[in-house]
């Protein structure tokens, strides 16, 4: 069967290609033969890390998936969730990581253009993205560079195919420094009746290729982001795909057009592992085989061997299957759009993937062997040796600074926690008429037009507490994502995530992984978000050096009505500001002890995840009542810093405070420290009474800390006190970013 | 007397066709529909709109390939008979492109993508596009482009001024058009300008993503409300 010009298949070109010795020996079991080279290719990138979940499987079944608004749960394209009114949102995130650290405008487009494919596949109009990113110091011009690059390769592609980019999160910390993280997120929305899944049925419907021609580029993506890099990633380059933004508007517009008809049966995008993925999974999905013939696959370039057009991931390409008798329909739709469109097989009955160059069968694999049978790996877990060492670090020993006022600029200056508008003006955030919360609040807010609901919508991670405690660090992960939400006043209805790791053969790597997997899976227990998918990254090493482990979730809430939406930023004079939740004395994994005393040490703030639900249970309903005129989580930088953006992120101006704070603790604790279940409100005196009501019903703790007025920023506490110019602090805020580029 | 019928020509990787047509059908109460490119001839609309977006993907010129479609030899014949046309953002771009407006539309002096509400001062406020305000006044709006600094040569900048065409300029929030607030390098800060028979109108900003409360402003309404007064012969 093997191509007189094809290599000979040995266990040396099987571990070339990722693959360990067993592995190869079940392969060879499976076809009950050698496989040829491009059998040996559609393995490899199979059981590529990225494609099987190999390694992180048996840990991702601890989420809890289910819940009654759940329509599709993981292992689709996307996930789906009932909204009501006959609509469901369609969500998932996904990394760019790898490509993005080679080469960062086409790896960031890229991921964007792949995103968005998850999601109209599915049947939805994509109409929002988020991102997440996270790079070295910006002192360093290579992260500068790679910052840029992403921004310009998010800002080229989103802004083009037309999707809004609506928020996200930027993180710097020495972590990332040889290895980027890119998360991208997307959401759509679908009529519940119209919802597509990848899945082949109907034995003799037609196999249809639409889309981008197929090239020779990124052959390989999915096996080069299941490996660590060594010191010349540069030499990846090739591996890397270019996106085309132009074909994918047009492409998902010519989707949704065939999806209005009743032409199709199911429908996957040509992503990681290309033609070989999407072919395989929608025939394991339905159960069926598929028949295709190469020579009929619109080629961009001459002389590809099988090989390359199975392992091609040129961009912007879908594969699909119609009722038969539908292609003409299907091709009158995609030639009115100008896209390539070509019959490239039919679905069998054999449970095959059959791939024919002509006459000749180059491939012949059990599709199910190839998508579910991919080992699984119960890899050894050690907890690494760091940990006890920085979490009993003595914190109290720390000297109290005492020019707390030049801290919080300090940290209003901090890249971690400044103003990120550079980042995000770049971004489309206002296309499609729906963002009512723009980027710089808590999450994203979009009215559902035609309905009086809304969506928020944020992303959210933190690397140093997973590092300190991946257990608590996944905990905290969800528990901010579903506060941002509710801050914003959505409902948290189920979460996608996407899990930043190292290399998951170190057993230290793989604890950290299954800890935070746990952590992340109680809270969504405890706060019933389920999961509905997702994306595992590991490998995130560079010579030898891992990442912080990285949860990032994405989170969705509801607002019935919109209208309720609210914002982090204080509104009027004379408003009284009050604290739900309880400050502790907690300095761990904060951002005031990585800036001001230089280490990531300690154990990050501790979370009651009883009282989290009951803050935000009191904080939703007091914005449902409409008693709140703001709400703004407190994360990074503490009460201090949550305090100071409410009173400089207003759009139009500024606002002073007068704030007593009467705990007896460490100042810089009280005013830095990162204690969880934290939310900041604002209100009128008059609604102090209603307030209460609510707190008293969840019994939570809501202190009345003082009020907006005056025109400086004035914090009382026992033994200190601060009174800062507004306007300094919104100057030191807005400028830190653009400062670095300058 | 029957709604006013606006066509919106829509060109592949076009984006902003849908929020035109939200504006006009939802929030103003006419008629609205989207015309494919690949139409020559269109009839029975009483204005045209090229909305923004990334016709053809930008790629070559903004707007260099969308001015060969067919619907802009109707769109030309539409501007020709005095119809009234607007072009926004990539609209205004196109029509720069097809000789219906002067000037030119170069790279963001920052070379960046910029998407951000600004002020921008009305220059004439008794045009076709503009009679809702008054001269002077100042609306903010939102820009949201790569390639909006407005470029001509002296003696299209001499007669454009002179004749009125200058319908909108960058400004502060007091309405001062200094280069302080010009985002994007535009010659002397301008955001929007007319031919000199007055039908035809581009600008930069999205009018349409300021026609509500709950996007946080309704300042962009006047533009289309203005169209439409001029239609009804009120303004």
């Amino acid at each position: 069967m093997a191509s007189a010009f094809e290599p000979e298949v040995t266990e040396v070109l099987a571990k070339q290609h990722g693959l360990t010795p067993e592995e190869f020996e079940r392969i060879k079991t499976i076809l009950g033969r050698t496989p040829n080279f491009t059998e040996l290719g559609i393995f490899a990138v199979m059981w590529s890390e990225h494609c099987s979940y190999k390694s992180s499987k048996v840990h991702l079944r601890k989420f809890p998936t289910k819940g009654k608004a759940i329509l599709q749960g993981p292992g689709e394209n996307a996930g789906v969730v009932d909204i009501g009114d006959g609509l469901a949102v369609v969500f998932k995130i996904e990394s760019h990581n790898h490509p993005s650290y080679i080469e960062p405008y086409q790896g960031a487009a890229t991921g964007v253009g792949g995103i968005i494919r998850d999601i109209f596949t599915m049947g939805a109009r994509p109409i929002a993205l988020l991102n997440s990113l996270r790079f070295g110091p910006l002192r360093e011009p290579k992260n500068r560079y790679l910052l840029d690059g992403v921004v310009a390769g998010i800002s080229g592609y989103g802004n083009a195919v037309g999707v809004p980019t609506v928020g996200g999160e930027v993180f710097f910390s020495e972590t990332y420094r040889g290895n980027p993280l890119v998360n991208v997120f997307c959401l759509g929305i679908a009529p519940q009746e119209k919802i597509f899944l990848g899945k082949a049925q109907g034995l003799g419907n037609p196999v249809i290729y639409v889309g981008s021609k197929t090239g020779r580029d990124g052959i390989h993506g999915v096996t080069m982001a299941s490996e660590e890099f060594g010191s010349g990633g540069e030499e990846r380059r090739p591996t890397v795909q270019v996106g085309d933004p132009f074909t994918e508007k047009v492409l998902i517009e010519a989707c949704l057009e065939l999806m209005a008809t009743d032409c199709l049966v199911g429908i996957q995008d040509m992503g990681g592992a290309g033609f070989t993925c999407s072919s395989c999974e929608m025939a394991s999905r339905g159960g069926v085989g598929i028949e295709i013939d190469l020579t009929k696959v619109p080629r961009r370039e001459k002389g590809m061997i099988p090989y390359e057009i199975m392992l091609s991931e040129s961009q912007e390409r879908m594969l699909l299957v119609a009722r038969k008798g539908c292609e003409g329909k299907v091709q009158e739709i995609f030639k009115k759009w100008d896209l390539d469109v070509a019959v490239v097989g039919e679905v069998t009955e054999d449970g095959l993937l059959r791939v024919k160059e002509g006459a000749q069968v180059v491939a012949e694999i059990p599709a199910k062997s190839l998508a579910e049978d991919a080992p699984v790996y119960q890899r050894p877990l050690k907890e690494p040796a760091y940990l006890k060492r920085l979490q009993e670090m003595d914190l109290k020993i720390l000297p109290i600074p005492f020019d707390l006022e030049e801290i919080l600029l300090c940290l209003l200056r901090s890249p971690n926690i400044a103003r990120k508008a550079m980042v995000w003006e770049r971004y489309d955030h206002m296309l499609f008429l729906n963002t009512a919360v723009l980027p710089g609040s808590d999450a994203a807010v979009l009215r559902l037009k035609g309905t009086r609901k809304g969506i928020a919508l944020c992303l959210d991670g933190n690397g140093r507490y997973c590092y300190l405690d991946p257990r608590l660090g996944g905990m905290s992960a969800v528990a901010e994502a579903a506060r941002n939400v509710v801050c914003s006043g959505g409902r948290p209805l189920a979460i996608t995530n996407c899990l930043n790791f190292g290399n998951p053969e170190h057993p230290e790597i793989m604890w950290q992984f299954a800890e935070a997997v746990e952590g992340m899976a109680e809270a969504c227990r405890y706060l019933e978000v389920p999961v509905t998918g997702g994306n595992v990254s590991f490998y995130n090493e560079t010579s030898g050096q891992a990442i912080f482990p990285t949860p990032c979730v994405g989170m969705v809430g509801l607002l019935e009505d919109v209208s309720l939406h609210q914002s982090q930023w204080f509104k009027e004079e004379g408003d009284l500001i009050f604290l739900l939740g309880e400050n502790r004395e907690e300095l761990g994994g904060s951002e005031y002890l990585a800036l001001l005393h230089g280490f990531e040490g300690g154990r990050p703030p501790q979370l009651d995840l009883c009282k989290e639900r009951a803050v935000q249970g009191a904080c939703l309903e007091a914005i449902r009542l409409g008693i709140v005129k703001s709400a703004h989580d407190c994360s990074d930088g503490g009460l201090a810093i949550a305090l100071a953006e409410a009173c400089i992120t207003h759009p139009e101006r500024s606002w002073g405070i007068e704030v007593e704070l009467k705990e007896d603790m460490r100042a810089d604790a009280l005013l830095f420290g990162e204690s969880q279940s934290r939310i900041l409100i604002s209100l009128s005196e008059s609604r102090i009474e209603h307030l209460m009501e609510v707190a008293c019903h969840h019994g939570i703790k809501a202190s009345l800390l003082g009020r907006v007025k005056g025109d400086r920023f004035q914090l009382q506490g026992w033994n200190f006190s601060l009174n800062v110019d507004p306007q300094r602090m919104r100057d030191a805020y807005e400028e830190a970013l653009p400062s670095y580029f300058r | 007397m029957r709604t006013m019928r606006f066509g919106i020509v829509l060109f592949p990787g076009s984006n902003c066709e849908m929020d035109c047509q939200h504006v006009l059908r939802e929030v103003l109460g006419q008629e609205a529909d989207l015309l494919w490119h690949k139409e020559e001839k269109v009839s029975g609309y009483d204005a045209m709109v090229l909305p923004g977006g990334f016709s053809y993907g930008d790629y070559l010129r903004t707007g260099a390939i969308a001015r060969f479609s067919p619907i802009m030899k109707a769109v030309e014949a539409f501007a020709a008979g005095g119809g009234l046309v607007l072009g926004i953002c990539n609209g205004f771009q196109i029509l720069c492109e097809a000789n219906l407006l002067p000037g030119a539309l170069m790279r963001n002096r920052n070379l960046h993508f910029i998407c951000k509400q600004v002020p921008i001062r009305v220059e004439n406020g008794r045009t076709a596009f503009t009679n809702a305000f008054q001269s002077g006044q100042v609306l903010r709006l939102p820009i949201n482009h790569n390639e909006g600094c407005f470029y001509a040569d002296l003696a299209t900048l001499r007669q454009i001024n002179e004749k009125g065409q200058v319908l909108f300029r960058y400004c502060g929030g007091k309405g001062e058009a200094s280069e302080a607030y010009n985002p994007n390098g535009s010659l002397e800060n301008i955001a929007g300008i007319m031919n000199e028979a007055g039908n035809v109108m581009g600008m930069m900003p999205h009018p349409e993503r300021a026609c509500e409360q709950i996007l946080g402003s309704e300042e962009g309404r006047g533009i289309f409300s203005s169209i439409i007064r001029r239609w009804k012969g009120e303004g």
